[in-house]
């Protein structure tokens, strides 16, 4: 077993029971232990960073302290989460006067940044420590070729010379990683582009406008079900589609799961076991595809 | 307003030009290249927000930063429409980031011009309050444990407190106005 840190965030523990049960359910089968830390916080993502970057930092920094203290590198699953701490922890590792200044702030909470450690995605884990191979190795239940459009979401790669994941312009590691469980992954129109979720709640109409758009694309490609990784991707495009309903008239009833999700039921995991009723979108024809 | 009257308030006028700004912003980090900005265009050409919004383009945020418009960039809400997606940071040929330029102006409309949405102050303060910039409530805990979820740690907001404090943003929060929504 390789242990890691589990980094949970906000996001997914109050809203998305769904993605942190398949989870907390398929990495252990891969031999992944993930070990909750007492104490960690929020990963103090962009609208944070947008209010003060110090501030940020620090906090970003407050919990790779916490993993540093309890000798593990931390995995994420959300890729808010991913982005702010890896951002954050590569920016303190490399430029020695932040990292001064930082733990000057964090000095005041006892703690002090070393840079001794590693924050990854579970994408990350599942690539690199467990590998491509072992993981189709252990797909008890393949996915029957369903056809896939991943979204990454914005945040898994980019700023990509701080988080360093995959080539930005041309991802591999996500389709792969659905291959994988038997099934396609497809390509479809503005694939890489952003989901518009991070302007809900201020910006609503320019949101849905381009979620929406994102839907369309994967339909239009033929797509069984958009996968995601990142929460608020999910609610953007999930419960969007409740909202683009309501405003533009307009059904596409287009499932969205995580991967994580779909790594779940490819091992062997019951769907009952996993909350799936949390998604707005239903799952049920789809799963009628694949169980 | 005519035709007329709203190109004359277009017009720059000297006295609103801060010569010395973008050498300013060219210290803070994110801002360090914003004078190496050439125009091309591929951050507003990519920009995901800017093929669906009349208002927000990446390239004029960094031109107005070079002509020194200060108050009138911090003054756009237009700037809160960023969403961080980071492909302009990716795609310019120049290694200006873009995106850290609008950070770094979103941290100075905080300290400066003190009125920005109201989702982030809200955000702001549910983490000082719980440790999380979304509110985890105790229905949310209950539906965890009922699914045999593992209780969630609890973060130290002691801890949080002291960090707000000390880089001032504490204080900054408290002399906010705000804004519930953003014309795109």
């Amino acid at each position: 077993m390789t242990s890691y840190a589990l980094f949970l965030g906000c996001t997914i523990p109050a809203r998305q029971p769904h993605y942190e049960l398949s989870a907390r359910k398929a990495l252990p089968k891969l031999g992944i232990d993930l070990v909750d830390l007492d104490n960690m916080t929020c990963c103090a993502p962009p609208p944070l960073q947008s209010i003060d970057l110090e501030t940020s930092l620090a906090i970003a920094a407050y919990n790779i302290c916490l993993a540093e203290e309890a000798d593990l590198n931390i995995v994420t699953l959300c890729t808010g989460c991913f982005e702010s701490l890896a951002m954050a922890n590569t920016m303190l590792k490399e430029n020695n006067e932040l990292r001064e200044r930082i733990n000057k702030i964090l000095s005041n909470a006892g703690k002090e940044f070393k840079g001794s450690k590693e924050v990854k995605h579970y994408l990350q884990v599942l690539m690199k420590d467990v590998g491509l191979e072992q993981v189709k190795s252990q797909v008890t239940n393949p996915l029957n070729n369903l056809k896939i459009a991943a979204f990454s979401g914005c945040h898994l790669l980019r700023p990509s010379k701080l988080l360093r994941f995959d080539d930005p312009e041309r991802p591999r590691i996500f389709d792969d990683l659905i291959e994988a469980l038997g099934s396609e992954s497809i390509w479809y129109r503005n694939k890489l582009k952003c989901c518009g979720g991070l302007l809900r709640g201020y910006a609503d109409d320019l949101a849905l406008q381009i979620a929406k758009e994102k839907i369309v694309n994967a339909k239009k490609a033929g797509a069984d079900c958009i996968s995601t990784l990142c929460p608020f991707c999910f609610v953007a495009l999930d419960m969007g589609q409740l909202q683009i309903r309501a405003k533009f008239k307009e059904e596409y009833d287009m499932p969205v799961l995580h991967y994580a999700e779909l790594l779940a039921l490819a091992l062997g995991i019951e769907p009952k076991e996993l909350a799936l009723e949390s998604h707005k979108i239903k799952t049920d024809k789809l799963l009628q595809k694949i169980v | 307003m005519s035709e007329v009257q709203e190109k004359v308030s277009n017009v720059i006028k000297a006295k609103e030009v801060d010569p010395k700004f973008k050498y300013k912003m060219s210290k803070m980090h994110g801002a360090e290249k914003v004078m190496l900005c050439f125009q091309c265009g591929t951050c507003t050409a990519d920009c995901p927000i800017a093929r669906f919004s009349e208002f927000y383009r990446p390239r004029r945020i960094a031109r107005m930063v070079q002509f020194g418009l200060k108050d009138r960039l911090l003054s756009d809400k237009a700037l809160w429409l960023c969403s961080n997606c980071f492909t302009c940071v990716d795609h310019c040929p120049q290694n200006v980031e873009i995106a850290g330029i609008v950070r770094v102006l979103r941290n100075l409309t905080v300290k400066e011009n003190k009125v920005i949405p109201l989702v982030y102050t809200v955000l702001a303060s549910n983490l000082l309050k719980g440790g999380y910039v979304y509110e985890i409530r105790e229905m949310h805990h209950k539906k965890r444990a009922g699914l045999g979820l593992p209780p969630l740690p609890k973060p130290n907001l002691e801890d949080i407190e002291k960090i707000f404090q000390i880089t001032g943003s504490s204080n900054l929060l408290k002399g906010v106005e705000t804004f519930e929504k953003v014309e795109s």
